[in-house]
């Protein structure tokens, strides 16, 4: 036998186990040493608190009542995590990123920041979840009764309370619990380590009490669970009267599958306290898990009571009276802990959940509208209002559940509570599918479409649950408002015969889907919405550092930053902030600034779109015109859209004038080239009709040979013949040097002796020396010594210069002195001469084309000028130099010199080397 | 009293230019660079010169100016020759008062014919006697 106050006492001493684990897992994470805190498993079990009391108790109460409608309770959340989890990843993104504190929050800053959505998701919130949590003070305070009154002994203090007075005691201490528990941090921030710790604690407490009742019966009580099957066909037991998968089957799964995204408890366990993306891989299998094993003994309990309870007994309470009947009555008592667990984990999530919506979303707003925003706001003061109206509104909806559980004391069953709440929150769906994936949502439309669901759920089942508070409640109900049938709450429009449940889901999502595509289509976002929306829909595109972090809430600071973000861009803004020391991160750090950070920051602004729209830009901002806000916001960013053109113009006109000026050089450099190739030709041209002039003439002359004498007919003759023997030594050489220029292809670098080469040229000089009467003096010579080259080319070299030795040499005793040795690795060949020499001013051009030392000397040689340059190209092509210098005699004195060819080298990459040279 | 001197630096038109002139009768006078012509056109006061462009140590554009810039020289005639015919080269002897103008290779019978013309419009200078 318990008594009341062992069970009442049992149940404080959990709460106090409850709180000091709230208490040491706070302080582990304040002092960064979260660990296990932070783990998935935590997350996961934190999600379950989905499973309230109405699942622990309820559900094999539903069971017993309506077969497998149960299951969808836990289905709907199932198909959500399995099959939608990129969608809950998609919320817990955006609301990382833009600091979401609720789904008040979350809706509010998707669509324009509005202030009036917020507030309507807030009451809306509120109205939906008191049925909620009346339902867990009924479950507790039924199964207080039933492990200790029930019994019906009358022992200790409690016993003669009454069931209202004891739900009120049970609301009580559940709203001090929950103000202890939630509101604990001064700094406001909406993470709750230690509330998530406690939450997980009993989300296994409760698993395991349910388990353990469950096993109990199944093989305690029963012989396995044929046996429990057996005896319930026995006993004439029949769950299955109703269809399981009717139309009422769907509208349950449906709600649940809404619920589990926006109760907003559960949006403040998956999506707000979630400190790692990552955790949701492991909830997506885990907690779906965790609803299977919960969901395992249902049916056995279920059955098992309905076959050996008297008749007439609460089935939601089978948990409790199953063990208690057959004398285990600290069973009993763990399957009360487990319930009261459910119950608890609920009442403190949601409260929490909903006091920090309606603190940040109808609070605050007012108060801060209340002061002036000119004068100074301590931190200090924001934070105090912030915990003060978090703890009213705790107390408040815990009164709101009182009195609701006390409105609606004589319906008997827990489930449908539940599921009014969840069709309640089930109208936020819409508008947060159209947040995520619809860019073209606006908040007009989410308002609406909001607003009209929530006034036929209102109508069609919220209102009906309190058919039993008045006759003339019950009246309406079951007749609609004056008599007009078409209007009854539960038969719109005539429909008859339709599942309550279904006939409201049915006609409140309808509504409220149908406004909200109708109005978005039908009016337009502004420009935060505009921001917004693609905030929300395109976060994944978005890399996260680069996004702007868009503060929330009405505050001056965090407005001030965002006029001051959209037109200097984040960076800037923030930078500038910081170096005021005005918080603009933190989404609740609202305070006053200083008039000197005004003056400062409109200098800033006038910096970017001018002096005039800065001011009035700040100006409006700091009155508070809120409303015209959103449209400095679209001038702000026309604005900036202009300076980032006329930016981007301006990076273009760079970018054109260093093309152009690429084109002037590259066409310098055509010119030039064109230039020296016209000079080319005009050379050329030059070159080839000097001798043709003579050929021209003389031929004529030889056309009236009579009046010749033969000793002129052979001269000139002998003339016409020299000068073609030039012409075609010019095309020679024309055509030879193009062949250098353009590379050629017989052109083959081998090892040889360039000893016997020059000693070669030598010989084939000794004619023209003969002829000019020149001597041809050998110096020191080298003995054998290989390079790698041409052999014709290189001969063509020596031949050349030699020749020109000779040619230009008209000293009275000409002398040519040609002398060769070998270095460390070079061979040198010096030819010098004792003629005139060349003037110092050609020194730097005798290699170019066409280019005479002094023509004057060039009478007889019948070189063309082309001769050095050829043999300047080719000493290049092997590697080697061609240069002037001073050698042995006074006159011109050129200097050869090859790389050595030796053995050891490998002669590829010698070879390499000519390729790349040609 | 030499009626034409010739300027030319390649031998062999040199020696052409010579034997046609000669032929055809005229008084022929020779000098192969730029200096040379200058000193030869004080010694034989020619009544005309036949000057190519391209010549050692002193261009004939060149040769030209000296010419024009002194009275000695105001009735002599001056025709350029030129193996490279370019309008630069035309235009530059133009502007210098060249009186002809003729690009190689030519017919030995225009250079006959320009000749002609220029020292048959000449008045016969008085001879010295």
């Amino acid at each position: 036998m318990l008594s009341p106050d062992f069970v009442i006492l049992t149940a404080v001493g959990y709460v106090g186990l409850l709180f000091l684990l709230a208490y040491v897992s706070d302080a582990r994470a304040k002092r960064g040493n979260a660990g296990f805190l932070s783990s998935p498993a935590i997350y996961t079990l934190s999600i379950s608190v989905y499973c309230t009391s109405w699942t622990f108790y309820g559900a094999v109460g539903t069971a017993a009542r309506n077969g497998l409608e149960f299951m969808a309770i836990y289905m709907g959340p199932t198909l959500v995590f399995v099959g939608w989890w990129f969608l809950l990843r998609k919320l817990i993104r955006i609301a990382h990123s833009q600091h979401i504190t609720s789904i008040a929050d979350f809706l509010s800053s998707r669509f324009g920041k509005s202030s009036r959505l917020a507030v309507l998701i807030t009451l809306i919130a509120v109205v939906s979840i008191t049925p909620y949590i009346a339902l867990q003070l009924k479950a507790i305070t039924t199964s207080i009764q039933t492990v200790s009154v029930a019994k019906g002994d009358g022992t200790g203090h409690l016993a003669m309370l009454d069931e209202v007075t004891l739900a009120l005691a049970v609301a009580i201490g559940m709203a001090v619990f929950t103000i202890l528990f939630g509101t604990r941090n001064v700094d406001a921030r909406e993470h709750h380590p230690g509330v998530v710790a406690a939450i997980a604690f009993e989300a296994v407490v409760k698993l395991l009490a349910l388990v353990a009742v469950g096993m109990f019966v199944i093989f305690g009580v029963s012989d396995g669970i044929s046996d429990i099957y057996a005896r319930a066909v026995e006993a004439g037991v029949r769950i299955h009267e109703r269809e399981p998968f009717g139309s009422r089957w769907v509208a349950v799964l449906f709600l649940s599958a809404c619920a589990v995204i926006c109760l907003p408890r559960q949006f403040q366990i998956t999506v707000v306290e979630n400190s790692n993306e990552d955790h949701l891989r492991t909830a997506a299998w885990a907690f779906p898990s965790y609803m299977l094993v919960m969901c395992l003994f249902t049916m056995p309990i279920a059955l098992y009571g309905l076959s050996t309870m008297p008749s007439g007994s609460n089935p939601d309470m089978f948990v409790l009276t199953l063990p208690m009947v057959t004398g285990h009555d600290a069973l009993a008592l763990f399957a009360f802990i487990g319930g009261f667990s459910s119950a608890t984990s609920m009442i403190i999530v949601a409260s929490i959940a909903l006091s920090i919506m309606v603190s940040n979303h109808i609070v605050v707003p007012l108060a801060l509208r209340a002061v002036p925003l000119g004068e100074e706001t301590g931190e200090r003061d924001i934070a105090r209002l912030l915990l003060r109206s978090r703890r009213i509104s705790i107390a408040g909806m815990l009164l709101l559940g009182f009195l609701y559980f006390w409105l609606t004391q004589d319906s008997d069953a827990l489930a449908p509570i539940g599921l009014i709440s969840f069709g309640g929150v089930a109208q936020f769906l819409p508008a947060m599918l159209a947040a995520l994936y619809w860019r073209r949502a606006t908040m007009n439309g989410a308002l609406a479409g909001i607003s009209v669901g929530f006034v036929v759920w209102a109508w069609t089942l919220f209102l009906p649950s309190f058919a039993s508070v008045s006759p003339s409640m019950a009246e309406l109900v079951a007749n609609g408002p004056w008599g007009i049938s078409a209007l009854r709450p539960e038969g719109l429009f005539g429909m008859k015969g339709m599942d309550p449940l279904v006939h409201s889901v049915f006609w409140s999502l309808l509504a409220n889907i149908s406004t909200l595509l109708c109005v978005s289509v039908a009016t337009s976002q502004n420009a935060l919405e505009r921001i917004q929306a693609s905030l929300f829909v395109d976060v994944f595109r978005r890399s996260a550092s680069l996004r702007p972090r868009i503060i929330r809430g009405s505050a001056s600071t965090s407005e001030l930053f965002f006029v001051a973000e959209r037109v200097l861009g984040w960076q800037r803004a923030g930078a500038l902030f910081d170096s005021a020391g005005v918080p603009h991160r933190q989404g609740n750090a609202s305070q006053g600034v200083s008039a000197n950070f005004i003056a400062r920051l409109e200098r800033e602004l006038a910096g970017s779109i001018g002096s005039a729209s800065a001011h009035i830009l700040l100006t409006k901002a700091v009155a508070g015109d809120s409303t015209s806000l959103e449209e400095m916001m679209q001038m702000a960013d026309e604005t900036q859209q202009a300076i980032e053109y006329s930016h981007a113009l301006e990076l273009k006109s760079q970018e054109l004038h260093s093309t152009a000026q690429q084109l002037k050089e590259a066409n310098g450099l055509l010119q030039d080239l064109h230039r020296q190739k016209d000079d080319f030709l005009s050379q050329v041209s030059h070159e080839l009709r000097t001798p043709m002039t003579s050929i021209r003439s003389f031929a004529e002359i030889l056309r009236e040979p009579e009046d010749l004498t033969s000793a002129q007919r052979v001269r000139f003759i002998g003339t016409i013949h020299n000068e073609s023997v030039r012409l075609t030594r010019l095309l020679d050489e024309i055509l030879d040097l193009s062949a250098l220029e353009h590379g050629e292809r017989n052109w083959e670098n081998v090892p040889v002796d360039a000893e016997e080469i020059l000693e070669q040229a030598i010989a084939v000089c000794e004619a023209l020396a003969k002829k000019r009467l020149v001597l041809i003096e050998n110096g020191a010579r080298a003995g054998d010594c290989l390079v790698l080259a041409d052999t014709g080319r290189l001969s063509q070299v020596f031949i050349n210069i030699i020749a020109n030795a000779i040619s230009h040499n008209d000293s009275e005793n000409p002398v040519v002195h040609i002398s060769s040795r070998v270095t460390l690795d070079e061979y040198i060949v010096e030819i010098s001469d004792n003629g005139p020499g060349i003037p110092p001013q050609y020194h730097n051009k005798i290699f170019e084309k066409f280019v005479r030392a002094d023509p004057d000397t060039m009478r007889d040689s019948q070189g063309l000028g082309l001769g050095l340059n050829i043999s300047h190209k080719i000493v290049g092509k092997l590697n080697g130099r061609l240069e002037l210098t001073r050698g042995a005699l006074p006159g011109v004195c050129f200097r050869i010199t090859l790389p050595v060819w030796r053995e050891a080298e490998p002669t590829l990459t010698a070879l390499e080397g000519v390729q790349v040279n040609t | 009293m030499t009626d034409i001197l010739i300027v030319e630096d390649e031998q062999a038109i040199l020696e052409s230019l010579e034997f046609i002139l000669t032929r055809c009768g005229w008084s022929v006078g020779v000098a192969r660079d730029g200096e040379a012509a200058l000193e030869a056109a004080f010694r034989f006061r020619p009544r005309m010169i036949l000057l190519d462009i391209m010549l050692p140590k002193r261009g004939g554009l060149d040769v030209l100016k000296t010419l024009r810039s002194n009275a000695t020289f105001a009735s002599t005639s001056v025709v350029m020759l030129t193996a490279r015919g370019q309008q630069y080269d035309r235009q530059a002897a133009m502007h210098l008062k060249a009186d002809g103008f003729i690009t190689k290779p030519y017919a030995n019978g225009d250079v006959v014919d320009a000749v002609r013309r220029i020292l048959d419009n000449q008045p016969r200078p008085v001879a010295h006697a």
